[in-house]
Formats: structure tokens, sequence, C-alpha cells
């Protein structure tokens, strides 16, 4: 087996001044029988070394295809990248082959999944699938592998690691396995980690153990962290920078502290205003009015204008705004953002 | 290698309460699912009964005389429908042969026919099934429409002519043939099961995220897919390995199967059944061997499959 990190290195078009990921303009769509699905609609963001990006966005706005658009993981059929760049290390990654693209996946960006039990192949033992990726990858021998596989363990805290490469998937507890998920998205140190709800399925205790297993992880690798959530919880503890979504499109890109300080987007302040606080006892929790839109017939505009407190004519009928630039490295998809802030 | 003292030192600071180590107990390594498989199956009573079965309707088949028959062929209508005597120990039937022998003798054409044909119809439905369930699109709407048309063909007119095509030597006893004919004609069922548990567990999260960390189409197929679609697909076919013996004897009644006098159960079963009100010994024997070989694969099938789901350990 030959060195794959090796390989990739000779990957024409590998910068490693540029940023470590960057998507540009990323559209996705589904195909189905009932119309088209508009699921991603012009994504942008870039990634450094280190840092944490959250995803946020109601189900359905886009935020795990564009994840999975990233890893080339789509299923296609139904699902097409139609526009858009992938870059990784100013590389595009949706112009590689197959082959290529295969040999990107785990060891430069890997990603880890909501539900571990059913993202582990319940018929080997986790030992086995570890080691596995070893030897196919690294080229490890058997004792080595399983070496390199009870450290991981470890690594991620799974208590009694050497004992437990022996066990099953579903012999694992909810938080144990999500460490088995975490530890095998590593295995071939990955540049950049994307967590797709890492902690959805998981109870709130262990959800913190498990954040602040990932924040630790990402400290000591300096990975791209790329934190896929509807949790504003979750977001404001480890995140650096958040890009919130709706339809499929990034509304407003800011610095975590910003954006839970000033929004500039409604969107993303409805849904700040959204979260229960405790000096609101007694009081009706705010939400959103409405419903997100349909994919496949996303209104003409701004797509949030039927839901927003702003909304003019001019986010009826004319095209959707642009990314209006509101402060360096901030951006708000609205015409109105000055009002926004300014409140 | 694996030491058990190292597990207790290797404390976890996590606060989650760690479920119970299973293998505080056992002096035990990670094993591969086979190995697991085995020392289930070794505990399993059922497996055991099933096995020893198997062994000694194999060893029939393969050295009769061992069984202290004698003669199948030796027959006198002097002694039709006889009493057992001698080492006839189920006496003699409708042409005066010694049944115990024939049946003793009938396992090997039997027990081949039945076997290397569920074996055919494994293969073909293992390779038709995954294929069409991984590729879908076109090739699955192929792969189910051809499905779907030996499905439709009447199974006995099929078998007919097949049978009659593959067995135009005069000399030969026709075991081939029918194997044959028995093996291209019953791969469907299976098949289908195993199209629509790959199709169930393609979609599972595992095979994404086996994609996601650099898996090839042939990986996923052979180590994510396949392990987690043979269950059903096993019971289907230890199911046809008794549907195989009785569709043989029926060829053979109908005379286009076993013939050049050979021995089967299936031939044995149908000479006897018209005089079986007359003579029900020469029906009953040969009918609980096919019973007990049947249910000796279905045991073993299931105790197989039971110690190779991890879900159930």
């Amino acid at each position: 087996m030959t060195d794959i990190k090796a390989e990739i290195d000779v990957l024409p078009g590998l910068d490693p001044r540029a940023p470590l990921l960057e998507v540009n303009d990323l559209h996705v769509e589904f195909r189905t029988q009932y119309g088209v699905a508009h699921a991603v609609n012009g994504a942008n963001f870039t990634l450094a070394p280190g840092e944490t990006l959250a995803i946020l966005g109601e189900s359905g706005c886009g935020k795990s295809v564009t994840a999975q658009a990233i890893m080339g993981i789509l299923d296609t059929p139904p699902g097409f990248i139609t526009k858009g760049e992938v870059k990784y290390r100013g590389l595009d990654l949706l112009k590689l082959s197959e082959k290529q693209r295969r040999k990107v996946r785990a060891n430069q960006i890997a990603m880890i999944f909501q539900d571990a039990l059913s993202a582990l192949n319940p018929v080997f033992t986790v030992g086995y699938q570890l080691a596995e990726l070893f030897r196919k990858h690294r080229g490890m021998s058997r004792a080595d592998a399983k070496r390199r596989s009870i450290e991981l363990l470890d690594q991620v805290k799974i208590p009694a690691a050497r004992a437990r490469i022996g066990d099953y998937p579903h012999q694992f507890s909810g938080g144990m396995r999500q460490r088995v998920m975490i530890a095998m998205a590593l295995a071939l140190d990955p540049e950049v980690l994307i967590a797709d709800e890492p902690t959805t399925a998981l109870d709130v205790t262990v959800q913190a153990q498990i954040m602040g297993l990932l924040a630790e992880l990402q400290q000591q690798r300096n990975m791209g962290l790329i934190l896929i959530t509807h949790d504003m919880g979750v977001v404001a503890d480890v995140a650096d920078r958040i890009s919130v979504m709706y339809a499929g499109k990034v509304v407003e890109e800011a610095p975590v502290y910003d954006i839970y300080a000033r929004p500039s987007h409604p969107y993303a302040k409805a849904l700040l205003e959204s979260i229960p606080r405790l000096d609101m006892k007694g009081q009706q929790l705010n939400v959103i009015g409405g419903l997100p839109p349909a994919l496949t017939a996303i209104p003409k505009g701004c797509a949030f204008n039927p839901r927003c407190a702003y909304a003019q004519d001019v986010c009826r009928q004319n095209p959707p705004p642009p990314p209006y630039v509101v402060a360096p490295g901030r951006t708000s998809r609205c015409h109105f953002w000055r009002d926004v802030v300014g409140e | 290698m694996s030491d058990i003292d190292a597990v207790a030192a290797v404390a976890g600071p996590s606060g989650e309460a760690p479920t119970e180590p299973r293998h505080a107990n056992k002096k035990d390594k990670p094993r591969s699912l086979a190995a697991d498989a085995w020392i289930d199956l070794r505990k399993s009573k059922i497996f055991w009964f099933a096995a020893v079965l198997v062994i000694i309707i194999t060893a029939m088949a393969v050295f009769p005389g061992l069984f202290g028959a004698g003669d199948p062929r030796s027959c006198a209508l002097s002694r039709q429908h006889a009493g057992p005597s001698g080492n006839a120990l189920f006496g003699f039937d409708y042409q005066g042969c010694d049944v115990y022998a024939k049946t003793i003798y009938g396992a090997r054409n039997s027990l081949q026919v039945s076997l290397v044909a569920t074996l055919l119809s494994g293969i073909i439905g293992l390779v038709v099934g995954l294929a069409a369930g991984y590729f879908g699109g076109w090739a699955d709407a192929l792969l189910s429409r051809f499905i779907d048309v030996v499905l439709g063909i009447p199974f006995l007119l099929a078998a007919i002519v097949l049978a009659k095509r593959l067995s135009s030597d005069p000399t030969s006893n026709g075991v081939m043939a029918v194997t044959l004919t028995l093996g291209v004609l019953g791969w469907t069922t299976a098949a289908r099961i195993m199209r629509s548990s790959v199709i169930a567990s393609k979609n599972q999260d595992y095979v994404a995220a086996a994609r996601m960390l650099g898996s090839g189409p042939a990986r996923l197929m052979m180590r994510h897919i396949l392990p987690n679609s043979t269950a059903s697909f096993i019971v289907v076919l230890t199911l046809l390995l008794g549907a195989n013996i009785a569709s043989e004897a029926t060829l053979s009644f109908l005379g286009i199967g076993l013939k050049n006098d050979a021995i089967s159960w299936g031939i044995s079963i149908a000479e006897a059944t018209p005089v079986a009100r007359v003579a029900p010994a020469p029906l009953v024997w040969p009918s609980l061997f096919l019973a007990a070989t049947v249910l000796a694969f279905i045991m073993l099938g299931d105790a197989v499959r039971d110690a190779f789901d991890p879900k159930l350990r």
C-alpha cells in the first residue's frame, strides 16, 4: 500500500498557503418526481486551521446537505451539485475524479454522523472497524493497527479501551458510541472535521462531555471544525464563527460574539429571541411564525420575507439580497441590516 | 497479549457510567465475527443436534456401506410388501426391494441433487440480488424484470423442458441434469430477498460513514452491505434445500428426473405413494429421512444465522 498522504501532496493545484477549506457559491438540488428541491442555493464560507465554524439553522435548511456535498457522499441521483466550488487548500474537490476524491476523504476531511449507532457497522467489532482503517489506508500490520486503535480509543477517553475493542457497536452506550465515531473520523488525522449534529441523539450531560472532547481534540490537532447544529446553546461555547443558513443560503456570517450581541439578519435575530431564558419565567416564548419554505417552492425575492417583520416590497420583488458586508468578516443578506443591527 | 489486569488500570476520566466490561472474566482478545460465532455455536444445543443429524446423513451419502444395509437393487416379487426380516429392518416394498437399503442408498442422490442445486441457486441469487440492490436504477430494473420472467415460467413445464434437454445421454442417471435444472430455476426467491435486504442496508448510515472514510464500491459491497444482508437469505436457502429434494422426487416421478434404476428418496416416495394404504412402511421411512434431513439443515441454518447476528449476543 502506498502512502496516500504523500500522493495527496502531489495532487496538482494543492497550495499549502491557500485557505484550509473554502466553499464558494455551492448549489445542490434534488431532482425528485415531485419536482426539483433546491436544498443549497449558494453557500459560502471559509475555514481556517484551528477554527470552529458553526452552521446553524432549522431542519431542512440545507445544513446536512452542505456537509454531504463537501464530503462528496451525496446520493447522486437524486442529489446533484449544480454549481460552485469546494476548495481544500486551493484544490477544487468537485473537479477531482472519484478515485482521487476517495483519498481526500478521511485523510483530509472527515465527518461525524448524528446517530453513531447507525453509522457503525453492526456486524463488526469497533476494534476491527478501526484497525481496518489503519490497515487499508496506512498499510499497517494487524498488531500495529490494533495498538493504534487502542491508543485512539484512549484519546477519545473510552474507559478500558483495551478491553472494549472486542465489543460490537450496540454494546456501547450512546455517548461512548459517539466517541467511537469520533475516533474513527480522526483515525487518519484529517485537517477538517465536519460534525453533523454530533450531540442531537444524546442527553444533555453527555452532550457537554462530547462537545468538550471535540474542542479538546481540535485544539490538540489544530483542526478546522465545522459544527452543524440547530442548538444555539451548544454553539455559544465552542464556535469561533457562525453561519446562519436559511432555505439553502447563508443569511448571516459573523464572529460568535457579534452575532449573539447584535444579530444583523432578521432570521438570526428571531432565532436568538426564541431561546428560552431564565428571566422570561412565566412569559410566553418568542417563536418565529410560519414554517420554513418547501425547497421545491422557495419564495421569490428574499426567502425569509413571508416570516419577516422587516419585509418591504423590495424584499418580495427584487432578486434575493446579496451578502452585504456589515463589518470586516461579517456579512448579512438583508437589505435592512442597518435597521436590524441598530435596534 | 491482552492483559486483563491492564483493563482495570486504564480508568477513563469520563463521568459517563461505563457499561459493564463484558470480557472481565474471560481471558480473550478481540476476535473476528466468525470466531465469536463459533463460541456461540458451541453452546447451542440446537446446533449440536442439527450437526449430528447432518453428519449422520452425510455419512449415509458418502459411505452407505457403513450402515449394514443389504443390496438395494436385489428385488424379488416374492417378497412384495413383506415385513422386516434380517437386515431389511424396514421391510420390503411393492417390487420386493429392501426398504432400509433403498433409504440408506438413496441419501447420496437426494443429498447431492439438493445440496448442489441449492448452492447453485444461492450463487445466482446472491449475485443477481446484490447487483440489483446495490446498483439500482436501470440495472435493478433489468435484473428485477429478469427475475419476474424466470418466476413467471411455470416451474414444472420449464423443468421438464430443461431436464429433457440436459439429459440427452441415455446412459446417464440424470443426477447432473436434475441438479442443473433445479439450480437454474430455483434462485428467484433468494435473489428477491437478497435484493431487498441489500437495498435496506445500502441506505444505512454506516455505508455512508464507510464512504466518508474512503471505502470504494467493492469494499462497501463486500464488507458493509453483504454481511448485513445475509440473514434472511440463509433462511430462504435452507428452505430451498428441502424443496429441492421434493422437486427432484416430482421430476423423477414424471420420468424426467433420475433414471436408469437410480435410487433416491424422492423416487421411493413417489413409487410408494399409490400403494400407501396397503403398505405404508415403504412410504413412511424415506419420508421420515427426508423430513429429518430438511429439519437438520433448517436448524443448522437457524443456529448459524443466530450466531452470526451480533445483536443477539
